[in-house]
This record gives C-alpha cells, sequence and structure tokens, in this order.
C-alpha cells in the first residue's frame, strides 16, 4: 500500500460521506445505550420505589421485570440495527470506496 | 454478618469472576464423590482434547496460532466470546444471586451485557482493520513501539494474572463441591488442561473449547429453563407469585435491594463493567480471528444475543430455584441453610428437574466452563509476550515466526506453573478483590490507550504512556487504600478512599494524564506521530491494508 492511495482515499468526498455517517451513526446508538442504562442506574439509586411497583394489582409482576428485560433486548436489538446497517450500506459504500482508489 | 454479607456482594457485582470465587472463599464443604459428573467431565476433556489434536495439524504460521488464520466465522465467534465471557462464577453466582435476593441479580447481569453494544459501536470494527494478533498493535500502531507495547503487554498480563488467580482458586473450590474432588486435583488439572490446549491447539483449540462450552451451557440452562416454566404452566405472574410466597423476604425479592449504595459507587462499577471488557486482552484478542470488520460485528451481535438470552435463563433459573429448591427439605442441612452454600442453588435445581443424570451433566458443564475462560486468559498472556515483548520490543520486529512462537509456547508453560502454584498459594487468601482489580485496570490502562489511539488525532507515545501508566497504578493504588483491600484484608479501622470502586476516578486520571502529556508534547516525533494519524484513519475506515484471512 502506497501513501498516494490513503491520501486520495482520505480526500474523496464518499469516503468523507462514508465516516461522518457512520460515525454520527455509532454515536447516536452510544449516547441511547449509555442513556438507557444510566437512566436505570439512576432509578435504582433515587428511585428504586417505581421498579417495585406492580403492573397491576392482580399481577405479582413488578416494574422492574419488563424495564430491566427490556433493557437486555435493546442491547441486542440497538446491536442488530448497527450491524444491519454497518454491513449492508456502510459496507457498499466502502466497497465503492477502495475499488475508486485502487483504479 | 448482613454487612459483611452486602460488601461482598457488591465487590462480586464487578464480574463474573469475582462472585464466585468470593463466595467459595474459606472453608468449603467437600461433597460426595459425584460419579455421573466426573464421567461427564471425562468425556468433554477427551472431545476436547482430540480437537486440540486436529487443530495441531491444521496450525502451521504464527497467524494461525495467534488468530486461527482469522478464518473463524462472526457466527462461530459470537459463540466462542460468549463461550469465554459466560464464566462458571455467573452461571452459579447470578443464579443464587437471583436465588438469594430476586431482582438484584437481574441488575447486575444487565450490567455485564450493556459494555458490548458500545465496544461494536466503538471499537470493533477499527480494532478488526487495525490489528493482527493482539490489541496492542491497534495500541502502538503510529506510536512508540517499545513504549507503547511495553505498556500494553504490561496491562494485559497484570490483567491475565489477576483473573487467572481468580479462576484456579474457583476451580479448587468448584471441584470440592461438585465432583466430591480435592482442591489441589482442581487447580493441576486445571492447570494441565489450559496448557495443552494452548500449547498444541493455538487459537482454534481455545476457540473451539469455547464453542463446545457455550453450547453445552447454553443448552442445559435452556433446558433448565424450560421445566421452571413448564412447572409453572408458563405463566410468569405464577412463577413470580408462587416465589414470593415461599421466600423468606416475600414481595422484597420484586424491587432492588440494597445492593447499590450510593450514585457514584453504581456509576464507578457500571464504567468498570462497560469499558473493562473493552479493555480486556483475551476478549479483544478474539476480533482478530475473523477474517473482516463485517464479519467482526457479526461476532458481538451474536455474542450480545447469546450472553442476554444467557441472563434472562439464569434469572428464570434462579426463581426455579427458589420455587423447587428451597421447598425441597432434601437440598437443605439441618439448619435450613442450602447443601454447599448459595451458589449450589442452580446445581440443586439440575438435580430437582432432570435427575441425577442431569446433575452430572451441569456440574461437568460447570467445570468445563473454567478451562474455557482460562485457556482463553493464557493464549492472550501468552501472546503479550511473545508477540509484544520479545518480537516488537526486544527484537525490534525482526524475529522470525518460529522463534516467536517458541517464545509464546515456552510462556504459555510458564503461566500455567505460575497458575498451578498461584492456585495453590492463594487457596484461603480473599481473592474476591482480583477480578475487580482486573476489570478496573482493563479499563483504566488499556481502554483509554486503545481508545484514544484510534479516535485522537493529537494521541503521541509520551501522552499515552504516562497517562496509561497513570491509570494502571491508580486503579491500583486506589483499590489497596478502598474498603476491599484496606479495610477487610488489611483490617485497618477505616479506608483511605472511601469507595470501591475505583473506575470512575482512574480513569479519569488516565484520560486527563494521556490528553495532558500529549498537548504538551513538542517533540518532532509527536509530529510525525500526529502526520500518521491520517493513513492509520483511512486503514481503520475502509479496512485497506489489514490482515485478511490465511489460506493454505
Amino acid at each position: 500500500m502506497n501513501d498516494s492511495i490513503y491520501l486520495s482515499i482520505q480526500n474523496s468526498p464518499r469516503f468523507k460521506e462514508l465516516v461522518s455517517k457512520r460515525e454520527r451513526f455509532a454515536w447516536i446508538l452510544s449516547a441511547i445505550m449509555l442513556g438507557l442504562y444510566s437512566g436505570f442506574i439512576l432509578l435504582i439509586a433515587y428511585g428504586p420505589q417505581v421498579l417495585g411497583a406492580k403492573i397491576n394489582p392482580e399481577s405479582s409482576i413488578t416494574w422492574g421485570i419488563p424495564i430491566g428485560v427490556g433493557l437486555i433486548v435493546s442491547a441486542f436489538v440497538l446491536t442488530g440495527i448497527y450491524v444491519r446497517r454497518a454491513n449492508g450500506e456502510f459496507d457498499d459504500l466502502n466497497n465503492a470506496i477502495l475499488k475508486e482508489a485502487q483504479q | 454478618m448482613i454487612r459483611r454479607l452486602l460488601a461482598l456482594l457488591s465487590i462480586a457485582a464487578f464480574a463474573p469472576g469475582a462472585w464466585a470465587a468470593d463466595a467459595l472463599t474459606g472453608a468449603v464443604q467437600k461433597q460426595p464423590l459425584n460419579v455421573s459428573a466426573i464421567l461427564m467431565f471425562v468425556v468433554f476433556v477427551g472431545a476436547t482434547l482430540c480437537i486440540t489434536y486436529w487443530a495441531s495439524k491444521r496450525n502451521k504460521s504464527a497467524a494461525d496460532y495467534y488468530a486461527a488464520g482469522g478464518k473463524i466465522t462472526g457466527f462461530q465467534n459470537g459463540l466462542a466470546i460468549a463461550g469465554d465471557y459466560m464464566s462458571a462464577a455467573s452461571f452459579l453466582g447470578i443464579s443464587a444471586l437471583v436465588f438469594a435476593s430476586g431482582y438484584d441479580g437481574l441488575i447486575y447481569s444487565i450490567g455485564f451485557l450493556v459494555g458490548w453494544p458500545i465496544i461494536l459501536f466503538l471499537i470493533a470494527e477499527r480494532l478488526r482493520n487495525l490489528g493482527k494478533y493482539t490489541f496492542a498493535d491497534v495500541a502502538s500502531y503510529r506510536l512508540g513501539q517499545t513504549q507503547i507495547r511495553t505498556l500494553s503487554a504490561c496491562g494485559s498480563l497484570v490483567v491475565v494474572a489477576f483473573y487467572l488467580i481468580a479462576q484456579m482458586v474457583g476451580a479448587g473450590k468448584l471441584i470440592q463441591l461438585l465432583f466430591g474432588l480435592d482442591y489441589h486435583v482442581a487447580v493441576i488439572l486445571v492447570g494441565v488442561l489450559m496448557c495443552l490446549y494452548v500449547l498444541f491447539g493455538g487459537m482454534l483449540a481455545t476457540t473451539w473449547v469455547q464453542i463446545i462450552k457455550a453450547v453445552l451451557l447454553l443448552s442445559g440452562a435452556s433446558f433448565m429453563a424450560l421445566m421452571v416454566m413448564k412447572h409453572v404452566n408458563f405463566d410468569f405472574n405464577m412463577l413470580f407469585s408462587e416465589a414470593i410466597k415461599v421466600h423468606p423476604k416475600g414481595e422484597a425479592i420484586m424491587s432492588p435491594g440494597g445492593l447499590v449504595k450510593d450514585p457514584v459507587s453504581a456509576f464507578s462499577l457500571g464504567l468498570a463493567l462497560m469499558f473493562g471488557t473493552a479493555g480486556l486482552p483475551h476478549i479483544l484478542m478474539r476480533f482478530f480471528t475473523v477474517s473482516d470488520a463485517k464479519e467482526a460485528r457479526k461476532s458481538v451481535l451474536y455474542a450480545t444475543g447469546f450472553i442476554g438470552y444467557f441472563y434472562i435463563l439464569t434469572f428464570i433459573i434462579g426463581f426455579g430455584a427458589i420455587l423447587l429448591v428451597s421447598t425441597n427439605p432434601a437440598f437443605k442441612d439441618a439448619a435450613g441453610a442450602l447443601l454447599g452454600g448459595n451458589n449450589m442453588a442452580a446445581v440443586h435445581l439440575a438435580n430437582a428437574v432432570g435427575g441425577s443424570i442431569f446433575l452430572g451433566f451441569i456440574s461437568a458443564v460447570a467445570f468445563a466452563t473454567i478451562l474455557a475462560v482460562v485457556a482463553g486468559l493464557t493464549l492472550a498472556g501468552a501472546s503479550a509476550v511473545s508477540h509484544d515483548l520479545y518480537a516488537s520490543v526486544i527484537k525490534k520486529g525482526k524475529a522470525n515466526e518460529k522463534d516467536e512462537i517458541r517464545i509464546s509456547k515456552i510462556t504459555t508453560i510458564a503461566l500455567a506453573v505460575l497458575a498451578i502454584v498461584l492456585g495453590i498459594l492463594f487457596e484461603s487468601q480473599n481473592i474476591a478483590f482480583m477480578v475487580g482489580l482486573a476489570f478496573s485496570i482493563a479499563a483504566s490502562c488499556n481502554f483509554p490507550v486503545l481508545l484514544l489511539s484510534m479516535y485522537w488525532k493529537k494521541l503521541t507515545t509520551r501522552g499515552a504512556m504516562i497517562g496509561g501508566w497513570m491509570g494502571l497504578i491508580s486503579a491500583v493504588g486506589l483499590m489497596i487504600l478502598g474498603p476491599t483491600i484496606w479495610v477487610q484484608i488489611l483490617h485497618h479501622e477505616k479506608a483511605i478512599f472511601p469507595y470501591e470502586y475505583p473506575a470512575l476516578f482512574s480513569m479519569m486520571i488516565a484520560f486527563v494524564g494521556i490528553w495532558f502529556f500529549s498537548v504538551t508534547d513538542k517533540s518532532t516525533a509527536a509530529d510525525n506521530e500526529r502526520a500518521l494519524f491520517f493513513p492509520q484513519f483511512v486503514r481503520s475506515q475502509t479496512g485497506l491494508g489489514a490482515s485478511g484471512a490465511v489460506s493454505h
């Protein structure tokens, strides 16, 4: 690999598009995950009674159960959303950049 | 007593390993010989040794040895990561925590999971595109090889050492409980087997040991959860209401207990769990076993799915144990305590839902789990010595592949001997803090250097080196001055550092240190390193020039 290929990629508008799109997407998803988890920790520290409240008077299930399981599921769903877009749209763009640069 | 218990529980929260390691500290009662468990374990060992033999025939180059030739698929790697991450301690420990206090068990398992999406979003693909065998490849990509490789190798070795000791002691305690065998048998057995896997099979054998273990553990746990749900007619409401009826804490098991004491501790713990995972050398190394960034991303998706599913199962298993184990006098001693302690909740449940054969299966799987984890740790430690210290620092990148692998194999043997000796030395020590310390160091030394080397253009060798060492030293120092070691182990009156988890502070020290000593670095070498950021950036984003799968 020589430096000129790197330089041409670095200056290509497609590369800039890829980087800005992918970075923004990654940071937004990270912020969502961190936000959800921080919210959960804050709820444990300051409002445990919210998590201990029953979802309805007849049920013994408390809000903490769907919220906790929801967090586990959301971690999986968020990774799924990222992988779908990164392995599709972003990788296509990436391949186009590499092809263009090697010509 | 309760206070002490709570303190122990919160230490345990640090890492899956800490829990069992701690709960199994001190005198455990040796159980009667469990023949079916031992037989099934022998079958597992036989199968994994066959795989090791097969792998040894295929290992030809350094890339095969360190990274299984980059030919592991995303799905396989996802399973192997899950196998690396779901320790015996998290299976027995988290289900025991649910058994003892209900909802709190779920809180901890969530802490272990949320780091994975962050690893995917911020680290996985850049790591795969830049690295070859170890994460130090990435951290030192454009920086001074000698300094940064030394720092990263030390960070790796310290993490590996603490983690290994905890696993060895855990193995010794577990074998007494599960098989009814002697402590020393376990320590020597684990040491010898992990040495064989890594020595002859390298990454390929290690990967398959982890995959097999993950499949066995997930199927065993699925079966148990299924039987528990069948018992309550697949009705969660009934599961919880029945559990509330028979549990001494009653309705309190459905809401957070007192395990997380203050927001500072809670956040510090959360940070250590999240970013510690992203700095564990044996986990990071797994990303180099796949062919490209696409497969690396898939690995995290599958790993997150399997680990998340596993934590939901342990939650059901814990509640199942409340229903089926705590109500059955056959599993209790005269005083009404669980035979072998609370960590045996899942094991007794296996007996309750599947009889003695299934009990043997679960015991064998729980012990096999330790082997998979220690094999990964040993390989990561050996690579840090051979690839980073020997090939890059001592030989300045001019070592030939044969010598490098030979050094790696010598290190593997040395690590196995060391692990056996330390495992025996630490038999009756309180080692609960060790995995916690490993996570804190990973989060405060390995992670900041790795992250900034990929994201921050102005990072220089001087900044990374001084800041990284500051993170490492402050993580160790604050842990020693904190309540866990200063008060509980050294028996001082009052802790100098008031929080149990140093990560919040030591990470801050590391990041500020790296920033300050980088921006004030005016040397020409520093300017060159900054200029090298863009080619690195292009490669990290596009994978251009990245090492791919090796074909024979």
